[in-house]
């Protein structure tokens, strides 16, 4: 009879606590609606209006089937961009997080700055680097270079750091008890032990910056961002769907191609 | 590793190592002049060295058919740093007053907030039918596709085709961000759901629950925590990316002011204050999150 009357004492606690959190997110919602001005009917509106919007863009007419060349070219540029970014900034990222780990010993006055830097280039938001990047550089590729750089550099720094104190801090261990040097236990111990974590954090960074580099051709004007800005704006919306459509197409295809990669490496 | 980064990891699924050379026999392996062969070739490393070159190749490439327009590039990096030093060593309040920008902050905080509960509720309900150990693959690959698409358009595209119905401002705002998280969450929820131990659902098939005493009684409790887990992570993602939407999509808070100062007044000052103020936030929600995270735990 007990053991009954404590399961079911389990049960209603466990519908208590649902309720609650039920009711806290309900309170919780209405308050940031009120706040941020939002309307949550306006909002449930917008869903079928928005799927109706790329139900009849999305099969591009003619003017936007001529723009394919210009978009394709823009799209390119693009996965080159975030290939070029991600590449440079990851091998820059490597070398600051040997300085960054634990396997550098010695000082953690290093440690703490190669850290703090990398937390101030992770979380100032792109925007603002975009922006101020825009006012020397102007309308250039490298405006949307140096604005993905950075975030990229301070998001894979953290990433890279806390890979080798988890990966191979072992391995550098035994390489320090043969009286290996700092460079031999970088070459023979970390970059082998963390090259697939490495490669894994590279190839999703790759895909990251796809997205990203949209949000600041916007801002920036520049690359696929402003084409799709620019026909958005005109009210050219084929075009501007098939701007859409191409960049999903992109990102599907590294995204197959960098699972079909970690399958083969890891 | 952090729990962040741990999470970030297995999503894009990094945590099985076996590498195939560990199972080969451990045979001497001879090279044609006699001596013993130190390193053991195998597929994945050959695999690994021709991804090394190939980017390589393609970094260098892009960097060769950029067109630079002539930039002169020594005045504009010194121009730049100039502007880092105004914008993050004199950070100055000249047109908001300090309690205004805190309240656009709230807004840009409560735009997060919104669409990460909305994005995660559906989320919820989505990955039931995701999930391999619950629904019938057709459904479950069906579902996978569309989310998988969803999760490729980038969140300012998709704020700014809620903006062509819903106009401009946070309703935009909240249905693309929404949009984005629903989709990133049903995809870490669904994985969460699989890894669960089958002997649970098992059981309690076995003594006759519905489909929905299942997931009360049994998926929400074992998965909760990673779940949690998932939500926090992903709304400070969309902390940031209410910012951005501010900025790049016209949606208020925050970001919005951050873009009026930086492209319409040219007022650095000012920009460099706003920054400072969104890192201070985005470093107490990392501070946050952590502690939920282990208290959850």
């Amino acid at each position: 009879m007990r053991t009954v009357q404590k399961t079911m004492d389990i049960f209603q606690k466990r519908k208590l606590t649902y309720t609650l959190v039920f009711v806290a997110f309900i309170v919780i919602f209405a308050g940031a609606s009120v706040i941020a001005e939002f309307h949550p009917i306006d909002g449930i509106v917008s869903f079928p209006a928005a799927l109706q919007w790329i139900g009849s863009n999305l099969i591009p007419d003619e003017a936007a089937i001529e723009r394919l060349p210009k978009i394709l070219s823009e799209l390119s540029e693009t996965a080159l961009l975030s290939v070029a970014v991600t590449v440079v900034a990851a091998a820059l990222s490597f070398f600051f997080s040997l300085l960054g780990s634990n396997i550098t010993k010695g000082s953690g006055i290093l440690k703490k700055i190669v850290r703090i830097v990398a937390a101030f280039f992770r979380n100032v938001p792109d925007v603002v680097w975009a922006m101020l990047l825009m006012f020397s550089f102007g309308q250039n590729i490298l405006t949307g270079f140096f604005a993905l750089f950075f975030t990229t550099f301070g998001l894979l720094t953290r990433a890279f750091i806390e890979m080798i104190d988890e990966v191979s801090t072992n391995c550098v261990e035994a390489l320090d008890a043969t009286g290996a040097g700092f460079i031999q236990k970088v070459f023979q111990g970390i970059i082998p032990s963390s090259l697939p974590g490495i490669t894994t954090w590279v190839l999703y960074m790759i895909e990251t910056n796809i997205r990203s580099s949209t949000l600041i051709g916007i801002l920036t004007a520049t690359g696929i961002g402003y084409l799709f800005d620019l026909y958005y704006k005109r009210l050219d919306f084929a075009s501007a769907s098939l701007v859409v459509v191409s960049i999903v197409i992109l990102v599907l295809v590294i995204e197959t191609i960098s699972n079909r990669i970690r399958k083969v490496i890891l | 590793m952090t729990n962040e980064t741990a999470l970030i990891m297995k999503q894009i699924g990094s945590h099985e190592t076996n590498r195939s050379d560990r199972d080969g026999k451990p045979a001497i392996r001879y090279a044609r002049n006699g001596k013993i062969k130190i390193r053991a070739k195998s597929k994945s490393q050959l695999a690994m060295h021709l991804l090394v070159l190939t980017l390589l190749g393609i970094t260098v490439f892009a960097f060769a058919t950029f067109d630079y327009q002539g930039i002169a590039f020594g005045s504009a990096v010194a121009d730049t740093l100039r502007n880092i030093q105004t914008v993050f060593l004199e950070p100055e309040l000249t047109r908001d007053t300090l309690s205004g920008v805190l309240y656009q902050l709230l807004v840009t905080f409560c735009l997060g907030t919104l669409s990460t509960i909305i994005g995660a509720v559906l989320a919820f309900f989505c990955s039931l039918l995701c999930a391999r150990n619950l629904a019938n693959s057709v459904c479950v690959n069906v579902m996978k596709s569309i989310v998988a698409v969803a999760r490729a358009v980038p969140t300012v595209l998709w704020v700014l085709i809620f903006a062509v119905s819903a106009g401009l401002g946070s309703v935009a705002a909240v249905a693309g961000l929404t949009f984005h998280s629903f989709a990133y969450l049903t995809k870490a929820y669904a994985e969460s759901i699989e890894e669960m131990d089958p002997g649970i659902i098992e059981a309690l098939k076995a003594n006759g629950s519905s489909y929905w005493q299942i997931v009360c009684q049994a998926i929400i409790p074992s998965t909760i925590t990673s779940m949690v887990a998932w939500t926090f992570m992903r709304f400070e993602i969309n902390f940031a990316n209410a910012v951005a939407m501010g900025a790049a999509a016209g949606a208020g808070g925050i970001g919005f002011h951050l873009f009026m100062a930086g492209s319409f007044y040219f007022d650095l000052h000012e920009m460099g204050l706003l920054t400072y103020i969104v890192v201070i936030a985005v470093v107490i929600l990392e501070m946050i999150s952590t502690k939920i995270k282990a208290k959850v735990r």
